[in-house]
């Protein structure tokens, strides 16, 4: 392992998730393989083909009050609400501000603020537009919030990779603490897409899982008779740390942030490029990046998002570039996928597993998937085993972006 | 039908507990709303446009900006 340059901890977590309004009551209905899928019971469910999603367990107005969350999209409340937690579950460090930055994405941005702008503008006229319309629809609105927040005036940067946005933003602020800019930074990824008009695209791409029987068993990644994804909305937003400000201050440390790789696949706008190289190149990246070898690997939180064209690939390629040993658990068959977000909280249940030494199971996995040769989690949580270990977080994103990201024991 | 000061300051400090959060009780005719209740101009314009809902006075851009304190907010609206 490197050891000449600065190691990056993680020291705070924070999440809403459709499986609970905060980390632990999510990471709890993971261990219970609970899914956080519900049928939609908005008046526009009849337009759209898919009819569920994963609405996040506690409504963002039960936690900002109404004078702060009227001026923020619903992404931005979600961002804010994670990032508190996780600042809070830091300890809220004193951290001097040049020092403390913030890298916060988001997939799609204020789609919401958007579109309900623009029927607020072709009915009433400009002059009844909110005049925080424009930063609740910038995609890089929540970092900035965020930086209010916390007074971070070290950088604040929102990555914008759809669905590796997350793990971009977690792997942007790891070199930003590595480059020596800042000691601190929040980092993570939020989504607010839950919209007729994005399922309604979805849709039109195929993409999504219409078992509209069976909502919680819509989200089956690696299982035969998985049919698409099954949007869900949240965020999850970490505290990274370079370690000698960490233990400056006795912070607790959850695990350490050992690299990020990336790669891009340069073949199609949406779908997986078939071989999985690029993948792959992703994931051998992040194992130069952080020093590590294929057999320290003991575990992969999966990006498989239930799709029918990318979750074989993945895992053949997470044999090719780390091997076949690690556990590998898909935790979007319970959350749905944050888009955006997933990147975020995807990156956390991968810290908690090294942390806990215990990896969710994959649910609805009823009939594995031909040509799938790594150990896939399923029917119950795994024990990872003691000593020194790795893992990493796999995202990827419409676009061509593969993002994977490394996290060792302390 | 003339609304007195009274019952624009009560209006006004319901629109602006709305807004801001900040306690009705504390908008007072003397209050300047930068420097005394921490109002940004964008919440200025929010603000002015719900008065304007509330109390059917139109408040003007061009208006707005003299418009400093509470009291000069009422002032604009009884005129």
């Amino acid at each position: 392992m490197s050891t000449d340059r600065v190691r990056v901890v993680v020291t705070g977590l924070g999440a809403t998730t459709p499986l609970g309004g905060d980390v632990a009551s999510t990471w709890s209905a993971l261990l219970d393989g609970r899914s956080g899928v519900r049928p939609l019971t908005e008046d526009w469910v009849d337009s759209v083909p898919v009819k569920f999603a994963g609405r996040v367990a506690v409504e963002p107005g039960e936690v900002i009050p109404r004078p702060e969350a009227r001026r923020l999209d619903r992404a931005e409340q979600f961002a804010l609400i994670a990032s508190r937690q996780a600042w809070q579950d830091a300890g809220a460090p004193e951290v001097e501000p040049t020092r403390l930055g913030v890298v916060v994405g988001s997939g799609i941005g204020g789609i919401t603020t958007i579109l309900d702008a623009y029927d607020t503008f072709k009915e009433k006229g400009w002059t009844r537009l909110s005049p925080f319309t424009v930063p609740m629809l910038m995609p890089n609105g929540a970092a900035g919030w965020i930086g209010i927040d916390i007074g971070a005036k070290g950088g604040v940067h929102a990555t914008v990779s759809a669905c590796a946005t997350g793990a971009e933003a977690i792997g942007y602020g790891i070199d930003m603490i590595r480059s020596g800019r800042v000691d601190v930074v929040v980092a993570g990824g939020a989504e607010a897409a839950v919209h007729p008009l994005n399922i309604g695209s979805f849709a039109a791409m195929r993409a999504m899982s219409t078992r509209n029987d069976e909502p919680q068993r819509a989200s089956r990644p690696f299982d035969k008779g998985r049919d698409g994804f099954v949007l869900g909305e949240g965020a999850g937003i970490v505290v990274l740390e370079s370690e000698e400000h960490a233990r400056a201050r006795g912070a607790k440390v959850y695990a350490v942030a050992a690299g990020v790789g990336y790669s891009s696949d340069a073949h199609h706008i949406a779908q997986p490029e078939p071989s999985g190289l690029g993948v792959q190149l992703a994931m051998r990246r992040v194992l130069a990046d952080a020093g590590l070898s294929g057999a320290d690997i003991k575990h992969v939180n999966a990006h498989a998002t239930s799709t029918p064209a990318g979750d074989v690939v993945e895992t053949i390629a997470i044999k090719e570039a780390i091997g076949a040993h690690p556990i590998v658990t898909a935790t979007k068959s319970m959350t749905g996928h944050l888009l955006g977000g997933a990147g975020g909280i995807e990156s956390i249940f991968t810290i908690l597993a090294l942390n806990e030494r215990i990896v969710p199971a994959t649910i609805n996995v009823d009939d594995l998937d031909d040509g799938i040769e790594v150990d896939i989690a399923r029917t119950e949580p795994r024990k990872l085993p003691d000593g020194q270990i790795a893992a990493v977080n796999n995202s990827f994103g419409f676009g061509g972006h593969n993002v994977a990201v490394a996290f060792t024991t302390v | 039908m003339a609304v007195t000061e009274q019952e624009i300051l009560a209006g006004l400090g319901k629109i602006i507990n709305e807004i801001t959060g900040i306690p009705a009780s504390d908008v007072t005719p003397e209050k300047s709303f930068v420097d005394d209740l921490d109002i940004d101009s964008l919440s200025m314009v929010e603000i002015a446009v719900a008065a304007q809902d509330e109390f059917g006075a139109e408040i003007p851009d061009d208006q707005l900006k003299h418009l400093k304190t509470v009291k000069d907010v009422i002032n604009f609206i009884q005129a």
